[in-house]
């Protein structure tokens, strides 16, 4: 008697269990997820000062357009609501609140800018809302025992920082380095990611260190008693005012170091034009993105794809621009993030799936650069590829390079 | 016939006293009625539109500060952005370096911002109409690069971020609607304020100084010093405003403060009506709403939308909403009341 019953309860036990299942198997779904539609939030500024970033959300919605035209992901359409901020951290919160609490959107995604991430940064958190990889490089935003629902995109100021740092003990081991760097969190994301890359060595590699402010008038003074410090190597972390009076002050004096300008400061336009063009041959820099103006590109299928693609969705007039580049291969990476949750499309399993990126390619970033994430690291870039100087435009040298977190 | 003049006369008189109590008791009932409104709206609401109407009632405190100035006074700010900046970043660094609760930053904000306009006001006097607008338009494009120098204080671009303050627990309400309360108090405060110094001899004295400086110097009012006095008053409504931005937003950066936001003070204040108080809760409508709205007709061209928003209101109420509809309302109010006596 007593076994029947046990096994009525079993069976019973069994079948909710099979119920439950089949509840499961017809897709677990957080806010603004239905059978036929994702509902993904942005915010980016289309006016004001910084507009000129604006291209990012336009890429990304035509993006969104076409693989939704290809039948979306897992026959879910993306449902794409992005809000203009005019870059202003107050607007950046009315409009991530409105996204979340109103239009109801499952994630956040690639909100642009320090400025206005940091303001919905503790709301995001908070209210348990992915803030997927949001568009900015400070190391701070890679945090995730704190932040659990933001991730970066970018390689970090200092991974940047690190991979100069192995190149340097790959190929000067002898080196003394001098640095230049910004007196604030960027410029030390740069000095610090430096440190660790060097190790224990970084002590006697490291001869001179000189900042600024940003109010500061020239930097000429820091680089001359730089010089003096008899350093071979120099890394500026500067933005592009000081790299470009920091380019034209080390040719000036005759100083002949090998000279490693952050990517901060490696515009030709805003930098290398100002300087003198041919003040600024041999210095080197980093990148992880095809630059959509160099010929070596140009013939490949991926930039041929791309270019049919800004065609096609009425984005001719951004071919130049390394933004279009970028915000592009943010929406892949969303795109594959999603198809990797399956029909398990709740915020926690979002996170989950972007916190187990493993060797991600993507077609725009350079040959070798993937894309990998761990629970305790999110940061998915960190690799990047040396590029060097020659008078007139960038061009990368080498192999791709790995630096590890700070 | 003779006597009974003043006998007319004093019925007509008891008549009109007893109208104009009439009319007292009436106006305090509609502010009671909606301050009761205002009291119960944000639990019928949702957290986001308690969010955005308390986002309103800042910019009413910024925009009624620039009222007292401009409307009033006849002294032109385009730098008004400066000082809700100044506001804004007093009460960040007093609860991002000291500790000090939110509500004691209040205070603090209206003494700095107070002493900032003052002291602004001071050069002012020399200049007027364009010309005074050019020199405060100096104080809103200097600032986000102020904030910037100095940013041991404040954080440069980084900006500083806050830590949101809690109901008190025994409330039982969330922090939305705490907030909203909080900002609501706070506008009543500086209405009630606004609202004795513009009525009474201090008012006067604005209004004459705007309307004839020279007839207003012959009577005896002293312009500097009522000038500077608007100047001062004018900065610290709009810096307890910037106070209450940085408490509800959680975050203060120099972008947050751009030239922009001088124009949209301007703009919510002209919306409204420039000299009357209750226009700049319109404005204040307008500057957190219209944009928005304009963003949801078209994301193209939001701005030309806010543009023919703005042509129409000025078109259609050239001396904004409440400057417009107020002495209208008024005149039909009175007319009712002399249309219900004459059927008695």
């Amino acid at each position: 008697m007593k076994a029947k019953q046990m096994m009525v309860t079993g069976l019973c036990i069994a079948g909710l269990m099979l119920a439950g299942n089949a509840v499961y198997a017809a897709g677990q779904y957080g806010p603004g997820v239905t059978d036929t539609e994702i509902k993904i939030g942005n915010t980016n500024p289309y006016s004001g000062p910084a507009s000129s970033y604006g291209i990012n959300g336009k890429v990304h919605a035509a993006f969104f357009n076409m693989i939704n035209e290809k039948g979306g992901i897992n026959g879910r359409k993306i449902n794409y609501i992005s809000r203009d901020d005019s870059y202003s951290p107050p607007k950046t919160v009315e409009q991530a609140r409105q996204l979340v609490e109103q239009d109801k959107v499952f994630l956040m995604f690639a909100p642009l800018g320090t400025p206005s991430n940091m303001a919905i940064h503790g709301y995001l958190n908070e209210s348990k809302v992915p803030q997927l990889f949001v568009a900015t490089g400070a190391d701070q935003w890679n945090d995730p025992k704190h932040f659990p629902w933001t991730m970066m995109f970018l390689p970090s100021y200092g991974i940047e920082s690190h991979i100069y740092a192995n190149y340097i003990l790959k190929n000067l081991p002898n080196a003394k380095i001098a640095v230049l760097y910004q007196n604030d969190d960027y410029g030390k994301d740069y000095l610090n990611g430096l440190r660790a890359g060097l190790g224990d060595k970084a002590a006697k590699m490291i001869v001179a260190t000189q900042s600024y402010e940003t109010t500061d008038p020239t930097v000429d003074q820091q680089v001359v008693a730089l010089q003096g410090s008899g350093a071979d190597v120099l890394l500026t972390a500067a933005i592009p005012k000081f790299a470009a009076q920091t380019v034209r002050k080390v040719y000036d004096i005759g100083w002949k170091p090998t000279h490693f300008l952050n990517s901060v400061g490696n515009s030709v336009g805003l930098v290398m034009k100002p300087a003198g063009l041919e003040k600024g041959v041999g210095i080197i820099s980093a990148t992880y993105h095809k630059d959509p103006t160099d010929p070596q590109w140009q013939e490949t299928p991926e930039y041929k794809e791309w270019a049919a693609f800004m065609n096609k969705y009425g984005l001719s007039g951004s071919l130049a621009d390394s933004q279009a580049v970028i915000g592009y291969s943010y929406a892949q990476a969303l795109v594959e993030v999603l198809k990797m949750c399956g029909d398990n499309l709740t915020r926690e399993n979002v996170m989950k799936q972007a916190a187990s990126l493993h060797n991600l390619k993507l077609p725009m970033l350079l040959p070798g650069i993937t894309l990998n994430t761990s629970a305790d690291d999110f940061d998915p870039i960190k690799q990047m590829q040396l590029e060097k100087f020659d008078g007139t435009t960038w061009k990368v040298f080498g192999e791709v390079i790995s630096g590890s977190g700070t | 016939m003779a006597d009974s003049v003043p006998v007319d006369s004093t019925a007509k008189l008891a008549i009109e006293r007893q109208s104009t109590t009439a009319v007292a008791v009436w106006r305090w009932a509609a502010t009671a009625a909606l301050i009761a409104v205002a009291v119960v709206l944000p639990f019928t609401l949702s957290n986001y539109q308690v969010f955005q109407l308390t986002q309103v009632m800042i910019y009413a405190i910024a925009v009624l500060g620039l009222n007292i100035l401009t409307g009033y006074n006849g002294q032109i700010s385009l730098g008004h952005g400066g000082f809700f900046a100044a506001g804004a970043y007093t009460a960040a660094i007093l609860m991002h370096r000291y500790g000090v609760p939110y509500w004691a930053t209040l205070p603090a904000a209206a003494l700095v911002c107070f002493a900032l306009g003052v002291l602004f006001g001071l050069p002012a006097l020399r200049f007027e109409g364009p010309y005074l607008a050019l020199v405060t338009l100096a104080m809103a494009v200097a600032m986000p690069q102020l904030l910037k120098y100095f940013d041991n204080w404040t954080g440069g671009k980084q900006g500083l971020v806050l830590t949101k303050p809690l109901p008190p627990a025994d409330l039982g309400i969330d922090r939305d609607r705490w907030l909203y309360l909080f900002v609501l108090v706070v506008l009543l405060l500086a209405i009630r304020i606004a609202a004795n110094l513009l009525n009474g001899r201090t008012g006067r004295a604005f209004v004459a100084i705007r309307d004839h400086p020279i007839a207003a110097a012959a009577m005896g009012i002293n312009t500097a010093r009522y000038k500077t006095l608007a100047f001062g008053t004018s900065t610290l409504f709009t810096g307890v405003a910037g106070a209450l931005a940085a408490i509800v937003i959680g975050f203060v950066a120099p972008e947050s403060f751009t030239l922009f936001l001088s124009l949209s003070f301007l703009i919510g204040s002209a919306v409204g009506g420039i000299a009357t108080i209750g226009g700049a809760i319109i404005g204040g409508f307008f500057i957190e709403f219209v944009p928005n709205v304009a963003n949801d007709i078209s994301d193209a061209a939001p701005w030309a939308i806010y543009g023919l928003a703005l042509l129409l209101v000025m078109y259609v109420m050239p001396r904004g909403v409440v400057g417009t509809l107020g002495p209208w309302l008024g005149q039909a109010i009175a007319n009712f009341g002399s249309a219900r006596r004459a059927a008695k």
